[in-house]
């Protein structure tokens, strides 16, 4: 909007003036994955005791400990283990995974895949879905559907996943016999199967993340709503229908994103849940695997992705932000 | 009591629903085991996952034991821990908080970054990487879950503390010579004390799901006790016959969540007047 009012050049000025807030948020968001994975190699590789003395057990003579100690590694200061774990982790290599005797990287990338295509359907789904249900409240405000959606969404955020996975279950699979229970998820698998077996994974994440996306979603359209360039062309007597769609919208859009952004991150945490249920094999069930069988080098590769993730997500919420917001690009 | 009642009547409908729904789980937390009609480890039934009967008001589980009493033992677990909990969060979140926002200067720079840092680390996440590093008794999985949710309501009480401590009394106060410690608890705490308890009912919401989660993926609370998340888990296998005792504990953690949540919300507007 800016570029408009003030001619041709405006445009890339508009642009060059918010590059240096974005790079600067982008190199925030790098610190701060520096500094998350420090918390999350100390809680996990310094804190629990020994893992030379867990993995010989009890009966280890001391010799025997003090030599795996050495070949793992473990008598070396705790800052050198940071850096060398650390960039094994940046290169791609975050070493080898203690149960399955392979590298970390080939047991991570035979299941992300999965998990990205369950997170892609999911938001799929919910994305029109939850702007739908949040701009009918918005535009409703007060009204008896706005009250009425309040009370479901605010329900629905506090709906233990599980217990929408097995209602889903009892009533899909087991009374009506539509769909799989278990998630079968292979290469060979058609497409319309491998949508099946989805079909429950995605319909029990998708009802959190709608509500919490509604939920914004209404707040940022109402906020606009609230704007006194609403009030005047209210006044002129523009049709409300029309100041929706081409006043408020293109003002809303920013926001929206934003919200969409930030309610993804939501599906980090129901996706562990959910893949375990169904039996899907995703990262988030291999991470659940890799705490029940404490393999740390997968546990801590798999906590710093789902970190990356949501910190990717938080970052592009803010840069859309930025973008959307004229105020903050003229800084 | 009579301001009780009157504080009732003054809720919308959502907000007497999840009032006498979070009621009606601190009274089971509570008084549960006295009523429960068998012992928590009773087998009592000659089939497993039996349906609903009137020997058996919420069928049996997967040895034969009454749900119902299961319930009644287990929710004391899941109250309690994610209460405690909760209270846990709120009092390290608040205390890190007004120490930021009386001292500022590089006390705040310092525990804000560490927050934000912490804050950037998925609650379900930091509990998993937690759990497989120290463990999972009741007493870790407490500080666990309120560990977790720590930065959370940091993030909120420095917001507010920040904006009292720039008000003119607080200026007054610390004119008069008042040190730290009484500016931060008799100037600043009773001027945030509504939003941090509404903060408080959201921690236990948050803490509740996450404490349910765990347990239900077996890495919370561990036999001999067990929670409404561990019934869940230990009925899965009922789910293909779909046996009430898989579904009953899984709609009393949404029964208190959803209500804690109901009621939560409906104490917002009561705020902004008062």
């Amino acid at each position: 909007m800016v570029g408009r009012v003030s001619g041709g050049a405006a445009p890339r000025s508009a642009i060059s003036g918010v590059l240096p807030l974005i790079a600067k948020r982008i190199g925030s968001a790098l610190v701060t994955l520096l500094l998350v994975s420090a918390v999350v190699f100390t809680i996990s590789g310094l804190l629990p005791g020994d893992a030379a003395q867990e993995t010989l057990g009890q009966s280890a003579t001391p010799e025997q400990v003090a030599a795996l100690r050495h070949e793992m590694g473990l008598d070396r200061p705790a800052l050198t283990r940071y850096v060398d774990w650390l960039g094994g982790m940046a290169q791609g290599d975050p070493g080898r995974s203690l149960v399955a005797n392979m590298p970390v990287r080939e047991v991570i990338s035979a299941r992300l895949p999965n998990s990205l295509m369950l997170a892609g359907f999911t938001a799929l789904v919910s994305v029109p879905l939850a702007l739908a249900i949040g701009i009918a409240s918005a535009i409703n405000r007060g009204g008896r559907l706005d009250r009425t959606l309040n009370v479901l969404t605010l329900s629905a955020v506090a709906v233990p996943e599980f217990l929408v996975a097995t209602l889903g279950v009892l009533v899909f699979s087991v009374k009506l016999l539509w769909l799989p229970s278990i998630a079968l998820v292979s290469e060979d698998a058609s497409l319309w199967d491998t949508l099946r077996s989805c079909a429950l994974p995605v319909l029990s994440l998708s009802v959190v993340v709608i509500a919490q996306m509604a939920r914004m979603t209404r707040a940022a359209v109402a906020d606009q709503l609230d704007r006194p360039y609403v009030e005047m062309a209210r006044l002129k007597g523009v049709p409300f229908r029309r100041v929706v769609l081409f006043h408020v919208m293109p003002n809303a859009v920013g926001p929206i994103v934003n919200a969409v952004a930030l309610s993804l991150s939501y599906l980090l945490g129901g996706a562990i849940i959910v893949e375990t249920i169904f039996n899907f094999p995703g990262l988030a069930s291999l991470m659940v695997n890799a705490v029940t069988s404490r393999d740390m080098p997968l546990l801590q590769a798999c906590a710093m992705i789902f970190c990356a993730i949501y910190l990717t997500l938080v970052l592009v919420a803010d840069v859309v932000a930025i973008l959307a917001n004229p105020r903050l690009r003229a800084q | 009591m009579s301001r009780f009642a009157s504080f009732a009547k003054s809720l919308p409908l959502s907000g007497r629903i999840g009032l006498s729904l979070v009621l009606f789980w601190l009274a089971v937390a509570l008084v549960g085991p006295a009523v429960a009609p068998h012992g928590v480890g009773a087998f009592v039934d000659q089939d497993v996952f039996s349906p609903v009967s009137s020997a058996f008001p919420l069928g049996s589980d997967y040895l034969g034991r009454d749900v119902l009493s299961r319930l009644l033992w287990g929710a004391r677990y899941t109250v309690f821990l994610g209460a405690g909990a909760a209270l846990l969060a709120c009092l390290i979140g608040t205390t890190l908080a007004l120490t930021a926002a009386v001292r500022g200067g590089w006390v705040d720079e310092v525990l804000s970054r560490a927050m934000d840092t912490l804050i950037s680390i998925p609650s379900k996440i930091f509990a998993l990487v937690m759990v497989a590093a120290f463990g999972s008794s009741l007493a870790l999985l407490l500080t666990i879950t309120a560990i977790t949710y720590v930065p959370g309501n940091y993030r909120i009480a420095r917001a507010l503390a920040v904006n009292v401590v720039s008000l003119d009394f607080v200026t007054v106060a610390r004119a008069r010579g008042e040190g730290g410690l009484h500016v931060a608890l008799r100037e600043v705490l009773p001027n945030m004390i509504h939003p941090l308890l509404a903060d408080f009912g959201l921690r236990f919401v948050f803490i509740v799901l996450l404490l349910s989660g765990l347990s239900f993926l077996g890495l919370g609370v561990q036999p001999p006790y067990a929670d409404l998340g561990s019934l869940v888990r230990e009925n899965m296998s009922g789910l293909v016959d779909g046996a009430p005792a898989i579904v009953m504990p899984a709609l009393a953690i949404a029964t208190l969540t959803v209500g804690a949540n109901l009621l939560i919300d409906a104490l917002k507007p009561v705020e902004k007047q008062g």
